[in-house]
């Protein structure tokens, strides 16, 4: 994991986990607004909007998985690192 | 009364409260990484609802039903009805000699039932000062998102029909 060799493993993880936390919350904020707009312009009856908010949807929740796959992986990184000290 | 003895060295509160607090931290976090993934989750299934009402969307038919007769209301007046069920409030205007419009009352920002102001010539919702156009129900100010449905409407004989409505 990059990241500044002075902080201790712990430290570095929070800050990582912390950055990924705050993509995934900015992600989620996009994603809700898409549906309301999705289901803005179903009801006003434009159906043509409904396959292009899907797909930017499916896109953005997969990164937010990656993200989540991510943040596992340092958490497990900064234990095993914790408990060889 | 042995039984009753702890086997174990360790101090109680240290058994009961077994997470230290900087590895609780890390626990919570990672417990609400996953809640907002699954959030997320949730986002995307509900685009993938819209999308498949759209894909299997079937435009509704409705039955025809008279609203009223032609010299039943006079220019500027206004008639309320329901269109296509009972529940479903509309109201009907007469905007000059030979011209009828008839939209849904239904307010499409918080459904209030919008009335017909004559001195301004505008459908207004009194809850949040929402107005729309008389000419095709267009938002003209206020929180409205959308247009009011139209009611499309017809004459046959002396009377006015209403056989559609027009979401725009």
């Amino acid at each position: 994991m990059a990241g500044n060799p002075d902080l201790p493993p712990k430290t570095r993880g929070l800050t990582a986990i912390a950055g990924a936390m705050s993509l995934i919350a900015v992600l989620l904020i996009v994603q809700i607004w898409l549906l309301s707009a999705a289901l803005e312009s179903f009801l006003a009856g434009k159906r043509s909007s409904a396959l292009p908010a899907a797909i930017f949807s499916g896109v953005m929740f997969l990164i937010c998985f990656g993200l989540y796959l991510f943040v596992d992986r340092a958490d497990s990184d900064v234990r095993n690192s914790a408990s060889e000290q | 009364m042995n039984w009753l003895r702890r086997s174990s060295s360790e101090p109680l509160w240290k058994e009961e409260f077994s997470v230290r607090t900087a590895d609780e931290r890390y626990v919570t976090r990672r417990q609400l990484t996953k809640f907002l993934v699954l959030t997320s989750f949730g986002m995307f299934v509900g685009n993938l609802w819209i999308l498949l009402r759209s894909l299997f969307y079937k435009t509704p038919t409705f039955p025809r039903q008279t609203v009223a007769r032609l010299g039943e209301i006079p220019v500027g007046g206004v008639k309320l009805f329901t269109f296509p069920t009972q529940d479903d409030h509309c109201i009907l205007i007469r905007i000059s000699e030979n011209e009828h419009v008839g939209y849904s009352q239904k307010c499409t920002h918080l459904s209030c039932a919008v009335y017909y102001s004559q001195e301004s010539n505008r459908l207004e919702c009194p809850c949040h000062k929402g107005f729309f156009s008389i000419a095709d129900g267009s938002v003209l100010q206020g929180p409205p998102p959308r247009p009011l449905p139209r009611i499309v409407l017809e004459k046959r004989g002396d009377e006015l029909v209403a056989v559609d409505i027009k979401v725009s």
